[in-house]
């Protein structure tokens, strides 16, 4: 069985039907990369896989079990599965250090020594050590979203979601967050990606999915989808990336 | 014009009446101090129960905006008197035999816990739901994100409200001389009742002017410095 399994997923808001019977299989260790339009639905089934959102019909299965079905505890769901958002969304009133052992400690129960260790290593990964007393408003927007990375992988997560964590960066930001993400994927870490980065996804994924009104269109390997794409719809979304210079 | 001076700024009225405003003026501390605090404990908790989530807690949030309601809407001195008079007269022995002291600080908090609540409910409520969001993604409970993520971040914005409110708490203690806490109100009074001199209201007001002075030019200083630091941080 796959390690995260949608099957017929639907999730409406009010009457706009945002996700229509999707199923999608991530194996472990499986790097998939959602691309498409805004609004075709791809934050959304993100939130969805950690409950941030709850779905209105069809089953999601992690890990071998069944999270849909409202008894699951959703707290120890989500202690297994990082997610990383488009606007970082740090704590302001918190260090960048205090951000990143906040649910180690009180989460997980990791005592303050051995949680801030963890942390001064994450940050030593991701190259922003001399920052670890700053607050979060004196970091660059990709400095900050790499302190976001650090902190959702500092409950060592088995999952991690990302959800358009470039889109809010200026260009010459990008390549830091993306060489993190690239290195994260060398580990083996099983990620879900939301992403309008097409070379990179093209580059990172084992599989893309495109989706389009809340439908996977097509999914396939990232040679399949971004050289011969089947599907029309397929087609027109690439050619509409490829004339925006976004691949 | 010598008439005014010496019915209201007699320097040797002035002196004689001093001792006695200035020993009521120290109960207002007092009466200030405590219920302040019963106040930011309270509102807290208060605010905190009206945002719980869910069907569940419908009847709680209910009750809590009906008390927010009641009491926003009642004059201070009715409250006052309802708890100074009404109840002794009730004759509980737990409730019944207290200082009118107490009653004072009881009549002060339950007005002011009021106020404070849509204060502390405004700055939660200010806190982007966001932030709730990136707090529960990493397993927190909603009081662990609560107490963590939203409050810290929901207390820091209301302080300058929150100071406003207590200038005028500071103020209002006066208004529980009604159920006779002698505080410098009625200190004042007694002392221009005997001597038909009204120079000891003066005495009065000067304290409480200087008690509200820095407590204004405070909250004037940290709204400054917060405007500065949320434009620096939009730049």
């Amino acid at each position: 069985m796959s390690f995260v399994q949608l099957d017929h997923v639907s999730k409406s808001f009010g009457d706009l039907l945002v996700l229509d019977q999707v199923s999608l299989e991530v194996e472990r260790h499986d790097v998939v990369c959602l691309i498409g339009a805004s609004g075709s639905g791809k934050s959304t089934l993100l939130r969805c896989i950690n409950l941030l959102e709850k779905v209105d019909e069809g089953r999601i299965v992690v890990d071998g079990i069944e999270i849909t079905n409202g008894r699951v505890d959703v707290n120890a769901l989500r202690r297994k599965i990082g997610i990383v958002f488009q606007a970082y969304n740090l704590f302001p009133h918190m260090t960048v250090l205090q951000n990143i052992v906040l649910a180690p400690k009180k989460v997980n129960g990791t005592s303050s020594r051995e949680s801030r260790l963890v942390a001064l290593e994450l940050l030593e990964q991701i190259g922003l050590s001399d920052k670890a007393d700053e607050f979060p408003d004196r970091l660059s927007g990709g400095q900050q979203q790499r302190v976001a990375i650090a902190r959702a992988l500092a409950m060592s997560p088995d999952l991690m979601l990302l959800d358009e964590i470039t889109s809010a960066l200026d260009p010459q930001l990008v390549s830091d967050v993306l060489s993190l993400v690239r290195g994260l994927a060398e580990t083996g870490m099983t990620m879900i990606l939301a992403t309008h980065e097409m070379s990179f996804a093209r580059e990172v994924a084992d599989k893309i999915c495109f989706l389009d009104a809340g439908v996977i269109c097509e999914e396939g390997p990232p040679e399949q989808i971004f050289s011969n794409p089947s599907e029309p719809r397929t087609r027109e979304f690439l050619a509409r990336v490829i004339e925006a210079g976004r691949l | 014009m010598h008439q005014v001076v010496q019915t209201f700024f007699s320097p040797h009225d002035f002196r004689l009446a001093f001792p006695n405003v200035w020993a009521g003026f120290q109960v207002n501390l007092k009466l200030m101090v405590v219920a302040e605090a019963l106040v930011l404990v309270f509102a807290l908790a208060v605010a905190v129960v009206r945002g719980l989530p869910g069907r569940g807690a419908k009847p709680l949030r209910a009750l809590m905006i009906a008390y927010t309601d009641f009491f926003r809407g009642t004059p201070l001195i009715l409250v006052a008197f309802v708890i100074g008079f009404g109840l002794p007269a009730l004759n509980v022995k737990a409730i019944s035999g207290r200082s009118n002291f107490t009653y004072g600080v009881i009549a002060l908090t339950l007005v002011y816990t009021a106020y404070v609540t849509e204060v502390y409910r405004a700055g939660i409520e200010s806190v982007h739901p966001s932030q709730r969001m990136a707090a529960r993604s990493l397993g927190l409970s909603y009081w662990q994100s609560m107490r963590f993520v939203v409050i810290p971040q929901a207390v820091r914005r209301v302080v300058p409200p929150l100071l406003n409110d207590f200038i005028g708490l500071q103020k209002d203690t006066a208004l529980v001389s009604v159920i006779g806490v002698a505080e410098a109100a009625l200190q004042a009074q007694a002392y221009s009742q005997t001597y038909a001199n009204f120079t000891s209201y003066t005495v009065a007001a000067v304290l409480f002017v200087l008690l509200t002075i820095p407590l204004a030019r405070f909250t004037d200083h940290l709204i400054l410095t917060r405007e500065r630091r949320e434009r620096a941080g939009a730049t």
